[in-house]
């Protein structure tokens, strides 16, 4: 490979004082402020979680006293959902690259991307400031009554927080979806839309219908904390099961706010190291579509043993069934994808099989989960712990990981360096396993979750499993490292370092400020590999005579 | 209590093996699903590297709906047989067998009181017989807790307010986890308990000792000393329904709804008695919120469930207003009922009874009190 | 081209385009906001529905039905000027603002009127909530405190729409006194006059819902 030059001018040099960061209306320099604060943010998350695995170690309590265990998971499990995974993908890589998969200059409403950043950050810094003030022992999920009469600790700044970060959430969805609709170039059909930008518009419905939900139940629970208007208030003859609806009306849904994004992420990343058109793109568009849909109608199955009614719980459950079937099609179109591809093992196509790995089993415990006599035993144990992690740290993080790795040379112009990004993704995957593996087998045991001291028959599982945290939080440092790394020293990128398709890897790394000199005229289908084009990649020797004639 | 590593629970009723059955048919389907994910990109890989020389040419035109097609609609079957089959089992375990013992069960912040149907009171505890269904009546006094026994495969939630029920047939002698499962403060971790389950014999001897008084005993001296005589004295008061034989009825409601009078609706009637009002009577009666306490409701309930209907021709007034059931027993047990409890029980550890505490509830104390039996199971 | 259009358009139609869809899907979220409260109304209305006639038995008829109409009269007032900037009569524009601004605090004054009633009445939820003498006496204090937990919740939420369209209608106002729009380019009015609609849209539901049960 020639040695590339950077662009003498492009979106990060295009002016420097912090003003030109702080008021921008670049999508990607917002992308780029989403990314250092997401950064902080899964740190802080992070370091909460490694607290409580140690105090895990023993069935004792020798690290900590309950009530601080108890705000460290709810920290963990507030800041992890609401300010790391619920933003991550679209905000950072779907700000950076939606405008440019589609040939647009930016976003459609600039000003509401920026101001999204900043109800992000208002929101962030209310949490950080619940925390500082004390925390919050409620847990992420803010169960009434517990929230509402019982509970002293910092519910309002940490409801209020969320409220407004859920704002940034609905902008940023707003926008995508305007985006799609009316910022596509000449011939940009929809089915020609790469996969990327179907899952963020199937994402953005999510965002824009649910969120305004959740922000409602956070301001009838602080309405009834702050000023006794006691919706839910068992006292008055209200019912606390109405929170739960409410609230999973929108937290169910949310969990596909955090997969569908890493799923874009997958199927951008697997035709690319393939070197083959993705099978069956139509189903994995429709699909995303399908998953947002259905999974707007299977809230109730985090109720079966709520009390609501059994005849809920029915219909609640075959509609959970259903929406295990478009998570299976893309499973399998993206292992279809791989046969008779010409496929390389790059750091973004190792997370890339991960998470198809980790996201199989993720997806398949969920039906354990939908099935009703097997969630009576299980619901509220580790075996929902395990579940949603494999989902939500499996699937989602190891996508945004695969992704900021993809990318990286795009929105630096610096390659990072291979050996090490392949090194670590090996360590989140085995860390990653061996964390929640385990809590399967002690969920199915009847550990119930959010114990913070437990049985002595569970302390060996959970020894494993506060092991392998600990080898999973080495492979989260290691990318924070060479990344930072790469930014000076990395080697120098060019416009198209792994031979995508793409409008995105049409330009210069890092991208003008404006994208496009001129509106790029789409005419041939995405993903569109040449079928057996095995030219080289920038970390890999190829046998040019590998490839057979077509 | 069995406390060595082990990597599956103990099944010790008949969920559990039934829940286990189900289990491992989805274990099946999901460890088939991941084995040939993991196996077909490992294969493909492999096969495929770059580089590899291998034919990568792919016949054009071959039926790619068919495929989808079938990895739709197989894994829609496998679901849907899931669904089937988890929704059967739920369905058992919401029947109510015949004849359950039935017990309540109080949560509070962070223990669980336990009362037998003899009035025989634990905490943390609970002792059961074997090869016998047990439904559970709960209720919470502050927050949402959860009833879980993992050797059992059963877990309900616990609400304040209102009553739910857990049903399950234990068929192994032993000491179970009791868990709480739904996080509900500080301590959530220490609301634990013991499931003993015991043989009949041993358990109907348990059940005689230490102190008790039988609930309806209980009810029937709060039922005094709350003066509810005074009105609901049928047939002398007409502005009262009459309590007898009322358990289990369909009551109309002065709004045209018709309520099946359980346990519920009697709870409500104390609390709210102003909420669902019998056809043909004022709300007049005061609410007892605040002035009960959930146990001393079940005792009353529990009083009230033995008022037999009276002799027809008796409750004239009581007929027309509460619908149409007729009754289910027309022998006169009341008089019987009223002096049948078990007699002068030694009296409970207790506070004075005064109609404005509520005498029988345990002290709000996050720390539990003193079980009333601490005696170990021989098993 | 117009200088109204910002520069990662391609052209005035588009940027109008992506208002409309914008102003649309942020209408949509407003429902599922106000949809959340709605459901929680119905079902507690389904339980307690005695109660919930008793507390609307105690809000203030006259008042609610003249808030109404203002409401309505300023939507009207609103759509001409909207009307008016597209027929390029700026004067009109402005005085028709004025009058949707003024029929706007009217209402505003109207609800805090009847804020101040509740809270004499000591009807707002809570530590001091007493029902005071009832209609029916068929109900529980309580559900009663539920019923006007709704009001103040669903309409305490209204209120802070309608001031938030106050000030995007002032801001308006002021671009149409400053002479901003005309025929070619009227969106920011357009797309006031369409939130101002949902807001008013939402009362109309309000209204039955909370002053017209029984």
């Amino acid at each position: 490979m020639s040695t590339a030059e950077l662009p003498k001018r492009h979106y990060l040099n295009a002016d420097y004082n912090i003003w030109s960061w702080l008021l921008t209306t670049d999508h990607k320099r917002i992308g780029i402020l989403y990314m250092i604060s997401l950064t902080l943010f899964f740190f802080v998350g992070g370091a909460a979680a490694i607290l409580f695995r140690v105090e895990l170690l023993t069935p004792e309590a020798d690290l900590v006293v309950s009530p601080t265990y108890n705000r460290l998971f709810t920290l963990h499990g507030v800041v992890m959902v609401f300010f790391f995974l619920v933003p991550s993908i679209p905000a950072v890589l779907g700000n950076f690259l939606i405008p440019m998969m589609i040939g647009a200059r930016d976003l459609a409403f600039p000003r509401l991307n920026l101001l999204s950043w900043y109800l992000f950050m208002a929101g962030g810094l209310l949490a950080i400031w619940a925390i500082v003030r004390g925390g919050v022992d409620t847990g992420w999920t803010f169960y009434t009554p517990y929230s509402t009469t019982e509970s002293n600790s910092q519910v309002m700044a940490m409801a209020v927080g969320v409220f407004v970060a859920g704002f940034s959430s609905i902008l940023t969805g707003l926008n995508i979806i305007v985006t799609t609709h009316t910022m596509r170039t000449q011939g940009m059909t929809w089915f020609r839309l790469p996969l990327f930008v179907w899952a963020h518009y199937a994402t953005s419905i999510i965002m824009v219908l649910g969120t305004p939900v959740l922000a409602i139940s956070l301001v009838l629970i602080a309405l009834e904390r702050g000023l006794g208007i006691g919706v839910f208030d068992p006292k008055l003859g209200g019912d606390p099961l109405l929170f739960q609806h409410l609230f999973w009306f929108y937290s169910h849904p949310a969990v596909y706010i955090m997969i569908l994004p890493s799923m874009a992420v997958v199927s951008e990343i697997i035709p690319c190291f393939s070197r083959k058109p993705i099978f069956g793109y139509k189903m994995i568009a429709l699909s995303s579509v399908a998953i947002a849909v259905l999974g707007f109608l299977v809230w109730g199955h985090h109720m079966f043993v709520s009390g609501q009614s059994v005849f809920a719980g029915l219909i609640f459950s075959f509609l959970s069934m259903l929406v295990a079937i478009p998570s299976a099609v893309k499973v399998f179109n993206w292992t279809a994808t791989l046969y008779k591809g010409s496929i390389s093992l790059e750091t973004p196509m190792l997370y890339a099989l991960g998470f198809i790995g980790l996201f199989t089993l993720g997806g398949l415990t969920g039906l354990f989960l939908a099935t009703l006599a097997v969630d009576v035993h299980v619901h509220d144990t580790y075996f929902i712990v395990a579940h949603f992690h494999y989902i939500m740290v499996g699937g989602a993080v190891m996508g945004y990981l695969g992704g900021i790795h993809f990318w990286w040379p795009k929105m630096t112009g610096r390659m990072y360096p291979e050996w090490w990004g392949r090194i670590s993704a090996v360590i989140v995957f085995v860390g990653f396993n061996l964390t929640f593996f385990p809590q399967f087998v002690l969920g199915y045991l009847g550990m119930p979750r959010r114990y913070h001291i437990y049985p002595e028959e569970f302390q060996v599982l959970n020894v494993m499993s506060s092991a392998g945290a600990s080898i999973l939080g080495l492979g989260y440092l290691l990318p924070l490292c060479y990344l930072i790394w790469s930014l000076k020293y990395g080697k120098v990128a060019g416009p198209n370092p792994w031979k995508a398709t793409g409008l995105e890897w049409t330009t210069p790394s890092p991208p003008s400020t404006f994208n496009f000199d001129e509106p790029p005229v789409v005419t041939e289908p995405a993903y569109n590999y040449p079928p057996l084009d095995d030219s080289s990649l920038p970390h890999e020797t190829s046998d040019p005579t590998a490839s057979t004639p077509s | 209590m069995d406390t060595s590593f082990r990597l599956f629970p103990d099944a010790a009723s008949d969920m559990a093996d039934q829940v286990d059955r189900l289990y491992f048919f989805l274990l099946a389907v999901s460890s088939f699903f991941t084995l040939l994910i993991f196996v077909l990109i490992v294969f493909f890989v492999l096969k495929y590297r770059r580089g590899a020389k291998v034919n990568r040419y792919l016949t054009p035109g071959k039926s790619v709906l068919a495929l989808e097609l079938t990895w739709s609609l197989i894994p829609l079957g496998l679901t849907m047989i899931m669904f089937g089959w988890g929704a059967n089992l739920f369905l058992k375990l919401h029947d109510s067998p015949p004849d359950p013992i039935e017990i309540n069960v109080l949560a509070r912040r962070w223990f669980w009181r336990m009362q037998h149907s003899n009035g025989k009171r634990e905490d943390q505890a609970l002792h059961i017989p074997v090869g016998q269904p047990v439904k559970l009546r709960m209720i919470s006094e502050d927050v949402i807790h959860s009833f879980y026994v993992p050797a059992f495969r059963v877990k309900q939630d616990v609400l304040p307010g209102r009553y739910t029920t857990l049903g399950f047939e234990p068929n192994k002698v032993g000491t179970f986890h009791l868990f709480c499962a739904e996080y509900c403060g500080d301590n959530h971790s220490g609301m634990k308990g013991q499931i003993i389950v015991m043989e009949p014999a041993e358990y109907a001897e348990w059940l005689q000792g230490g102190p008790s008084e039988a609930p309806e005993v209980a009810g029937k001296k709060l039922f005094e000393e709350y003066r509810c005589a005074s009105c609901h004295t049928s047939p002398v008061n007409p502005r009262c329904p009459p309590l007898e034989g009322l358990y289990g009825r369909t009551v109309k409601l002065t709004d045209g709804r018709t309520v099946i009078a359980d346990d519920d609706y009697l709870r409500r009637s104390i609390v709210d008695p102003a909420a669902e009002v019998v056809a043909g009577f004022q709300p007049i009666m005061p609410t007892f919120k605040g002035q009960l306490g959930e146990e001393s409701i079940f005792a009353l309930t529990a009083y009230l469930k033995t008022l037999e209907a009276p002799t027809p021709g008796a409750g004239q007034a009581g007929e027309a207003a509460i619908g149409d059931t007729p009754p289910s027993d027309t022998d006169s047990k009341e008089a019987d009922s009223k002096e049948a409890g078990p007699e002068p029980a030694p009296s409970r550890d207790d506070e004075p009874r005064l109609p404005a505490a509520p005498s029988l509830d345990p002290p709000r104390d996050p720390s539990p009190p003193e079980p009333p039996s601490k005696e170990n199971p021989a098993s | 081209m117009s200088d109204h259009v910002a520069h990662h358009f391609d052209s005035a139609e588009q940027q109008f385009d992506a208002a409309r869809l914008g102003m649309w899907l942020f209408l949509a979220t407003e429902i599922m906001f106000f949809g959340g409260m709605f459901a929680g109304y119905t079902v507690y209305r389904f339980l307690y529905p005695a109660a919930f006639v008793e507390g609307s038995s105690h809000l203030h008829l006259v008042l609610g039905t003249v808030n109404t109409a203002v409401l309505l009269l300023s939507s009207l007032t609103l759509a001409l000027a909207v009307r008016s900037a597209q027929v390029n009569q700026p004067q009109g524009t402005v005085r028709l603002l004025l009058a949707t601004l003024l029929f706007g605090v009217v209402f505003l004054g109207i609800k805090a009127y009847e804020y101040s009633e509740k809270f004499a009445a000591h009807h707002v939820p809570g530590k001091y909530f007493v029902l005071g003498e009832t209609h029916n006496p068929d109900v529980v204090p309580g559900h009663v405190e539920l019923f006007y937990s709704f009001y103040f919740a669903m309409t305490g939420c209204h209120a802070l729409h309608m001031i938030i369209g106050i000030v995007m209608v002032s801001i308006v106002a002021v671009k149409a006194w400053q002479g901003s729009y005309s025929a070619e380019y009227y969106t920011p009015l357009e797309m006031t006059g369409l939130y101002w609609h949902f807001v008013d849209i939402v009362w109309v539901f309000l209204f039955p819902l909370l002053y017209l049960i029984g």
